[in-house]
């Protein structure tokens, strides 16, 4: 293996110094874990194009309802009834404005004598869909929003303080939750729509009572696991507060996956309000949310399906781009799948 | 002395997000039958890529092999299809890893992870098999070893499991072992047993064995040869003596020299300066050279080649071309070197 | 394992007395009388249709009347909807179609969900992945109610594959419910399996497994599928409930004459102790087949069913 050795040029063999440091040089730019799990994020195209699509839903619930000509609530009982009609596209043969009537495609539009245009058609009502589909979506969101954010505060306090402080406390809260757990969640969520008037609050309440526990379950978790762990021994060693281990060591660790919990109570919240508009336990007429649209154009599949059709769409784009996001977050904010 | 495997040129890359990273950049060696070859250097050295390329057990999508061969047996083993490759694992060349407490299935009883292999290389019936298989337990060492057959690997501590990994990587009676860091995971005294149990279950069979770890220590215990692999590159190789008593590579001296040993006791311990090259971009020339305090012109250019010290002995640093300067290695090594015949240090006496 | 499944079970008696006690105050403080017609009877006629109900007793006499009925398996009876039939007889005469559609739903969605999850871990970050993870997360994603009226529309109405809301036909007509409820099972099997899966064959038993010579088939399925199957029952709960869940909406899509339906017409008419009941039955439902998956769970799992029989 030994090679020839050729003449190598004069000088070659100067012995050199090198500086040590430059040997310890950091190769790749330091990043904190937040600039790293982003880059990560932003590899996923499944949860960057959801992240678009979701902020163009939230956008559009609220300029929906402003830029459509219609109020939600307004009925025009000679407009009911019609299918959707959208200048431009309707030269294409689709969303034109013509029906099924009696056997026969005709424009129901000139039929009726309905000069205006509804973009995504009108119900039995003769409510414009549109602006109803994107106020629906506002009060949908609202819903799982404010539900989720509720449930995050409670479940990480209570899961917070049961960790943190262990011993007897932790085992009294925990006997709690152990039984709030054993009670079926949908069990508790109807009975409570029973008792109190049907509304947006109502739901609120239903989702949040016993949703908190499983953020808390969660949080308790990683405080038990990170509070025993060297870094936060060596911090109480030090002198540090409660409070200063509590904010500075417990919660960065946490907080990610608390991220991703919520990521996915969202759409769990959607569905629930769904669900239980679906069963009639909803909010009532003339307020609407995706789940009574869903209700409504359900009743009318065979007749008109697309009151039907937009709100399943949307309900179902919203739970896929918030589980993608879910997974996504999760992909990048869970160390174990570094690399 | 007949040579069982060749490992020529050998170049490997993983393809990751960050780019191609080089991890083993050029290796050689040979492994001769009945010998026991230690590969020594710190993490990300490339001496477990090394090894489990020769198995072929690296992800395909990513591992590619660049260059080179491994012969074994007239055959190249980088070029096998997985079904001939496939006959060889478990057969002729086997393997063992560095946690026992994960490499047993853990809901599969011992016994058929220990059959596993009999039955799937050899024509022999479950209960001939069944019968091998104790007699292998036996041979390791564990006690009872008809009852333990159905037990699960949980119900083992860990130096039991690491001899139940040997066991089953005897099975076959395989020509070559490869153990990697078989030794790291376990407490100093189960170490010990491990180690002596190795190298009496060497003399038994005759195979040879490939011995991978970073504790200089383990090498002196059970090794004949060494390879010191520095940055996906073999550095030096010979004999253990040659290797302990008269190194040649600055990066060996710095090994031995951080190896704490009763004499230096009162002494500082000494460390190498620096972090291991960044295997996405090699440096040029040698990449030890940054971190050397021997370092000289040339090493910043070109890349040393292999300079025979011995004829069992080579080391890839241009401390050795005959124009460079003469340096004086540290002198925890000088005095190492003094017991040594034939270096230049040598004092007399034997080692 | 005795003394932890003798914890469980107290537990679930007292989570169960819990629901039942927190039911039937709920419904005592609920707006509207139990009985539907109240306002339409003059005071007498009313105080003789609460004393055949025992509605004239004091509130701790119901109580303690409805709990020991409930030991006995006594549900109450029905005021509004089936005047005066047992609640018991009710929820068990409709278990038949809620049961049927239920298991042939969590079967079908386990096992294609399973074979979809093994699938794509073997052929990681191939287009199979990919159409694996996709079909995953839209079964996850699209609600029940919204994929039953779907095949409802496309494959009853439509193509007429399928007898649209009629219990009639046997096996034919608890195809579509079925395949509706199937899909959140599939969906959660799938993206659990392949995470799992993921997770095994990247263990150090699996890389021994190849180095004793296994192929790529032996060692899926003889070293990892088994490994990644297990944890699976922990989900099989979660399972349940969606199931439950689903049916009450499928069941009303398809007309299915199961105890969901049921539950959401007594919603309708505020039939009380058909609510009550149900819920009770549900809680004790879901409840059981928590316990029984954790216990199953203990069994199947080696390392936990030897340690656990030390104890």
């Amino acid at each position: 293996m030994t090679q020839n050795l050729e003449k190598l040029p004069k000088g070659s063999f100067e012995r050199i110094t090198v500086d040590a440091n430059q040997a310890e040089r950091i190769s790749k730019p330091s990043m904190s874990f937040w600039q790293d799990a982003w880059l990560r994020l932003r590899k996923n195209k499944g949860a960057i194009f959801s992240i678009i699509l979701f902020t163009l839903i939230v956008i559009m619930s609220f300029v929906g309802p402003m830029i459509s000509p219609y109020e939600p609530n307004a009925q025009t009982i000679t407009h009911a009834n019609l299918p959707p009609k959208i200048p431009v596209i309707e030269n294409l043969g689709i969303l034109d404005g013509h029906g099924n009537l009696g056997g026969k495609d005709v424009d129901i539009y000139d039929m009726k004598n309905v000069e205006v245009n509804y973009w995504f058609g009108t119900d039995g009502l003769g409510r414009d869909m549109f602006s109803r589909l994107w106020k629906g979506t506002q009060v949908s969101l609202f819903i799982a929003f404010v539900a989720a954010a509720i449930d995050m505060l409670i479940g990480v306090i209570y899961g917070g303080v049961s960790g943190y402080f262990g011993g007897r406390i932790d085992d009294f809260m925990q006997r709690i939750v152990e039984i709030l757990t054993g009670i079926p969640n949908l069990v508790v969520v109807i009975l409570f729509i029973l008792i109190m008037d049907p509304g947006i609050v109502a739901i609120i309440i239903a989702l949040t009572i016993t949703g908190w526990t499983g953020m808390s379950r969660v949080v308790r978790g990683q405080v038990l696991k990170y509070k025993s762990q060297e870094f936060v021994l060596a911090s109480r060693t030090l002198g540090a507060s409660d409070s200063r281990i509590i904010w500075k060591h417990l919660m960065p660790n946490v907080l990610g996956i608390v991220i991703i919990n919520t990521m996915f109570t969202i759409p769990s919240a959607i569905f629930f309000e769904a669900f239980l508009s679906f069963i009639g336990l909803g909010l009532q007429a003339p307020d609407a949310s995706l789940g009574t649209l869903i209700n409504d154009g359900y009743k009318l599949l065979q007749f008109q399906p697309h009151i039907l059709a937009f709100p399943a769409i949307l309900l179902s784009l919203i739970m896929i781009s918030f589980n993608l996001i879910g997974d996504g977050l999760r992909d990048a904010l869970d160390p174990k799948m570094k690399d | 002395m007949k040579k069982i495997l060749q490992v020529k040129d050998l170049e490997l890359s993983f393809n990751t997000f960050n780019g191609e990273v080089k991890a083993i950049r050029g290796v050689n060696f040979d492994l001769y039958k009945g010998e026991t070859l230690a590969i020594v250097g710190e993490s990300g050295s490339g001496k477990s890529v090394t090894t489990k390329s020769i198995m072929r057990l690296l992800p395909e999508q990513s591992a590619v092999f660049k260059n080179g061969e491994i012969l074994f047996d007239g055959r190249d083993l980088t070029k096998l299809s997985d079904k001939e490759m496939q006959k060889i694992r478990g057969k002729d060349i086997s393997m063992i890893f560095q946690d026992p407490m994960t490499s047993l299935n853990p809901t599969m009883p011992i016994g058929r992870q220990i059959t596993e292999p009999i039955l799937k290389h050899q024509k022999i019936s479950k209960s001939e098999a069944k019968k091998v298989a104790i007699d292998l337990l036996r041979l390791v060492g564990m006690p009872k070893p008809e009852l333990r057959m159905k037990q699960y690997p949980h119900q083992f501590s860990g130096g039991q499991r690491q001899r139940i990994v040997i066991a089953i990587s005897l099975a076959c009676n395989p020509q070559i072992l490869i153990a990697d860091e078989p030794t790291t995971a376990l407490d100093v005294t189960i170490q010990a047993q491990i180690l002596e149990l190795m190298k009496d279950l060497q003399k038994k069979i005759d195979t040879s064995i490939i011995f991978i770890t970073h504790d200089l220590g383990v090498v002196a215990n059970v090794a004949d040869r060494v390879a010191v692999m520095y940055g996906g590159k073999i550095v030096e190789i010979g004999t253990v003596d040659e290797i302990f008593y008269n190194p040649q590579h600055p990066y060996t001296w710095g090994l031995l020299s951080s190896m704490p040993s009763l004499d230096t006791a009162e002494s500082k311990l000494y460390a190498i300066p620096g972090t291991p090259p960044d295997l996405l971009a090699p440096p040029k020339g040698d990449a030890f050279a940054l971190r050397s305090e021997y370092a000289l012109q040339i090493d910043m250019e070109q890349n040393p080649p292999f300079f025979k010290v011995s004829d069992t002995h080579q080391a890839a640093t241009w401390l050795l071309h005959p124009d460079a300067p003469r340096v004086e290695p540290p002198l925890s090594v000088i005095e190492r070197m003094k017991k040594f015949p034939g270096s230049r240090y040598y004092e007399g006496g034997a080692v | 394992m005795a003394r932890y499944i003798g914890k469980r079970l107290i537990y679930m008696v007292i989570t169960l007395a819990l629901i039942a006690t927190f039911t039937f105050f709920l419904m005592k403080i609920l707006p509207g009388s139990p009985i539907a017609s109240a306002s339409k009877l003059s005071p007498e006629q009313r105080a003789v249709v609460e004393a055949r109900y025992g509605l004239n007793e004091p509130l701790p006499v119901q109580y303690f009347d409805y709990m020991f009925g409930l030991l006995k398996g006594d549900l109450g009876i029905s005021i509004n909807q089936f005047k005066g039939a047992n609640v018991t007889d009710l929820i068990l005469s409709r278990m038949g179609p809620s049961a049927q559609i239920g298991f042939q739903g969590m079967i079908l969605g386990t096992i294609i969900g399973v074979l979809l999850g093994m699938v794509a871990a073997l052929r990681q970050n191939t287009w199979i992945d990919y159409s694996s993870t996709l079909i995953a997360i839209i079964g996850i994603s699209i609600p029940s109610f919204v994929f039953a009226t779907l095949l409802q529309y496309w494959l009853g109405v439509k193509l007429e594959w399928f007898p649209v809301a009629l219990w009639k036909d046997g096996f034919m007509s608890s195809v579509l419910p079925s395949i509706a409820l199937a899909m959140f099972p599939l969906a959660t099997a799938a993206r659990f399996i392949r995470t799992e899966m993921i997770e095994v064959l990247s263990s150090d038993y699996i890389t021994l497994a190849k180095a004793k010579g296994s192929s790529g088939f032996e060692v899926a399925f003889k070293h990892a599928f088994r490994n990644a199957l297990i944890p699976l029952v922990t989900v099989l709960g979660p399972m349940a409930v969606g199931i439950l869940t689903g049916s009450l909406v499928v069941e009303q899509v398809f007309a299915i004459p199961g105890i969901g339906e049921q539950f959401v017409k007594s919603i309708m008419v505020n039939d009380f102790s058909i609510i009550m009941g149900t819920t009770i039955f549900f809680s004790v439902f879901l409840i059981v087949v928590i316990l029984i998956v954790d216990i199953l769970y203990g069994i199947i799992d080696p390392r936990i069913r030897l340690s656990g029989g030390k104890n």
